[in-house]
């Protein structure tokens, strides 16, 4: 049972990187858009295409929060009280990122728009990069059972930073996939076209960012490195072979298939990381087990799980599908 | 509030940042929660009056009104999260020993967050294209969900003040019985009150601005209907806010000593106690004030010889600081002082319909209409005030004291100062959005021509009968 609630935790960090990375990286796009002029047709589907979904995408995040504390509370306090510098900081990028996109949408061209513009843009950079050194402190175990680790070193190191970048250019491509297609769903050629060279050249960015990851775990985290290259191999095996093909097929294959194989391929990298920390939930010296609450509480979240899986899937799937069929709007 | 606790020596470093922290962005939060909670269902009032009766200015309303809930709904949804972050960042302490109780209303929480989330989305991008009643029951969900969710926090909340359902051993939670947890002693009263307190102030609020419309010599159905609606609905919960705050003040008499007598400002305990009015509590004594003879007793047990007790009946080691008891006591006067207020003016507006039958338009009623928004909103912050520092020096009464539930690592005051850099810079785009949003649309008909995004900035093609108005 334990290991099934880590099991929902581990699909609740896969949905966020996904909806959220999403999300994330239309603003990075926002953010190089280029000039107020020059940048417009971006901006302007960048807002058509994420307003109506970004708040049900940012709730994965809080399902994250939630399900981490109620189950595993110790391993929820260890992680808050070592990495309370990025994760203080991811908060606030929330807030302005937040804040800064519904003022955007809400304002009439002019100053205020640029300002919040520029807020939502910044702050979507800054934030997935502080949430991948979160994720790298905790995969390289530096994050101690007891809480109190190094307020520094356990996110500025090169596990932390190599997760901040791959954070930041996977949400870039994800967006630019799904850019592409809403682009081509509104039959504006020329910005597909642009949204397939970014697709395009942030994979091969976030693929050398993975290859160079290689080293960097080696050298920085042994036993990350080893359980990725054995138990996790083939997790990354297929994730390369997606990504490749999603790369290949940008240019004939329909939006539904790249966007597909470039989801698989960030879900199994995702899914790597929680098959090589298995058993364990913080470096070597806590496992899931030892972690995790009372077995009522536990069923609690199972309960909870289901009833997500009963009411918020179709939720989620109708509004998806109406934002698909541009039906909002 | 930001006086919640004047540190003493003992307390650890941290302990006041963090406190303040919470405290500030708690009562940022708490003002937004009206918006999703109430404003929604005012809209969808306005909606169903819309395709009943095809009435074109109760759309409009409606449509403009889900355009304001969306801005405010969206920061609302982000000043949560830091919440959730805070909650961890800021009180290991709480999360890490009682997360396995007080942590899974949150997780029912988050389900109808969850929904509240879609179905917002649903609702304010689909007046052009969804049709009509469809897309009315999404509102309806919103709403509904929005009940849940704040059902769940109250949850977790009201554990904090009466907690029930666990079993702890070597300061670990080793059993819990849900719906004990869940369902504790102070959850429905305490929920009750928070819902009809989300209602009141939503309705005055909004009632407010439309007030000073009316004001203005705009006496089109136009504002009348922007007025009736929300007003309405916070006159009917003001009455049954007073029945609930009532008991509940009972029952804290009743489980919550420690909170009640210093909500009494009491420092002994006896019977015959006199009601306080205003007054502060300095070196164990009650100064200043007006005192009301017999009153807190007859309020409590309905007779005089009702004893209550005293500050002198909690042990030294967890008796509330003098300023903690200070603070409690005044917040709750101006609590009930600006509720009484609120009920006036509930009672002013049910005696003028009684009379006329159409919405008054008595100056002195509407400028008491126009700045009820802001009573109400004064009056919730001190009700908050009254319930969470009336706690102190416990974040779970009996089981864990503040000073042990804080963060001890790193520094909390650049933290803090960055979120109230943040914070106001929120609250300043905030309202140049509402501002801007309002001449928008007093300038009527323009708007099209300058939003550069959404909705409404294209002719309707294939909407509902009655859709692409000016909203």
């Amino acid at each position: 049972m334990t290991d099934l609630i880590a099991v929902v935790l581990f699909i609740g960090v896969i949905a966020y990187a996904l909806f959220g990375g999403a999300d994330y990286g239309a603003g990075f796009w926002d953010l190089t858009a280029g000039g107020a002029a020059r940048g417009r047709p971006v901006r302007e589907l960048v807002n058509v295409s994420v307003s109506p979904v970004w708040e049900a995408n940012h709730t994965w995040l809080i399902f994250c929060f939630v399900t981490i504390w109620t189950a595993f509370p110790q391993a929820f306090t260890a992680m808050t009280t070592t990495l309370y510098i990025p994760l203080g900081l991811a908060a606030l990028g929330i807030v302005a990122r937040g804040s800064g996109f519904a003022f955007r949408h809400a304002l009439a061209q002019g100053r205020g728009e640029l300002v919040s513009g520029v807020a939502f843009a910044c702050s979507s950079v800054l934030t997935p990069f502080f949430f991948g050194a979160v994720a790298g402190g905790i995969a390289s175990g530096r994050v101690p059972s007891a809480g109190h680790g190094d307020a520094l070193s356990s996110w500025l190191n090169p596990t932390s930073v190599l997760g901040g970048v791959l954070a930041v250019t996977v949400c870039a491509y994800l967006a630019a996939v799904f850019l592409t297609g809403q682009a081509r769903r509104r039959a504006d050629t020329p910005l597909e076209e642009a949204f397939r060279h970014r697709a395009f050249a942030a994979g091969i960015v976030a693929g050398l960012v993975a290859l160079v990851g290689v080293f960097v775990l080696r050298a920085d985290s042994p036993r990350l490195f080893h359980q990725l290259s054995t138990v996790g191999a083939p997790l990354l095996a297929v994730s390369g072979l997606c990504g490749l093909a999603a790369l290949l097929l940008l240019r004939k294959g329909g939006p539904p298939v790249v966007r597909t194989l470039a989801a698989i391929a960030i879900t199994t990298v995702v899914a790597g990381w929680g098959v090589a920390q298995y058993p364990y939930l913080l470096g070597t010296h806590l496992t899931i087990q030892q972690a995790a609450a009372p077995p009522a509480t536990l069923w609690v979240l199972i309960a909870v799980s289901f009833v997500a899986v009963v009411l918020i899937v179709p939720s989620l799937l109708l509004l998806y599908g109406l934002q698909l069929r541009r039906k909002l709007g | 509030m930001l006086l919640s606790a004047l540190p003493t020596a003992a307390d650890p470093p941290q302990l006041l940042p963090a406190r303040e922290q919470m405290a500030f962005t708690l009562g940022f939060h708490i003002i937004l929660v009206p918006f999703g909670l109430a404003f929604t269902f005012m809209m969808l009032v306005c909606h169903y009056r819309a395709l009943r009766r095809g009435d074109q200015q109760a759309l409009v309303l409606a449509q403009r009104w889900s355009k304001v809930a969306a801005v405010l709904f969206a920061v609302g949804a982000v000043s949560g999260t830091v919440l959730t972050f805070e909650l961890g960042l800021l009180w290991p302490g709480l999360m890490g020993t009682y997360g396995p109780a007080f942590g899974f209303p949150f997780a029912v929480e988050g389900l109808f967050f969850f929904l509240e989330a879609i179905f917002v989305a649903i609702y304010i991008y689909g007046w052009r294209r969804l049709p009509p009643w469809p897309h009315f029951f999404t509102g309806v969900v919103v709403t509904l969900a929005g009940v849940g969710g704040t059902a769940s926090v109250i949850a977790a909340n009201s554990w904090m003040n009466q907690p029930a359902g666990i079993e702890v051993r070597n300061g670990r939670v080793v059993g819990v019985v849900p719906s004990q947890v869940f369902f504790n002693g102070a959850f429905w009263w305490e929920m009750v009150h928070m819902l009809l307190a989300a209602y009141i102030v939503a309705g005055f609020m909004v009632a407010g601005v439309y007030a000073w419309g009316l004001l203005k010599g705009r006496r089109d159905h136009y504002h009348r209907l922007g007025f009736a609606v929300p007003f309405t609905v916070a006159a009917i919960a003001m009455p049954l806010q007073f029945l609930v705050g009532d008991t509940i003040a009972r029952q804290v008499y009743d489980r919550e000593p420690a909170k009640f007598s210093a909500i009494e400002l009491l420092p002994t305990t006896g019977d015959h106690v006199p009601e306080t009015l205003g007054g502060i509590f300095a070196d164990g004594k009650v100064r200043y004030g007006v005192q009301l003879p017999d009153v807190a007793s007859i309020l409590a047990g309905f007779t005089p010889s009702t004893t209550i007790k005293g500050l002198d009946a909690i042990p030294a080691a967890v008796r509330p600081t003098d300023s903690a008891v200070s603070i409690v006591h005044l917040a709750f006067d101006v609590m009930v002082a600006t509720a009484s207020l609120l009920l006036l003016l509930a009672l002013w507006f049910a005696w003028l319909w009684w009379r006329r039958r159409e919405v008054p338009t008595d100056r002195w009623f509407l400028r008491s209409s126009a700045v009820s928004g802001l009573v109400a909103l004064v009056c919730l912050e001190s009700g908050w005030v009254v319930t969470e520092v009336g706690r102190q020096p416990w974040t779970v009464v009996g089981l864990l004291l503040t000073e042990n539930a804080v963060a001890t690592q790193g520094n909390l005051w650049p933290l803090f100062a960055t979120v109230l850099v943040i914070y106001a810079c929120v609250a300043v785009g905030a309202l140049y959005v509402l501002r801007t949003l309002r001449r928008r649309w007093s300038e009527q008909g323009t708007e099209a021509a300058v939003v550069p995004y959404g909705p409404w900035a294209a002719p309707a093609t294939n909407g509902p009968p009655f859709a692409g108005g000016d909203a």
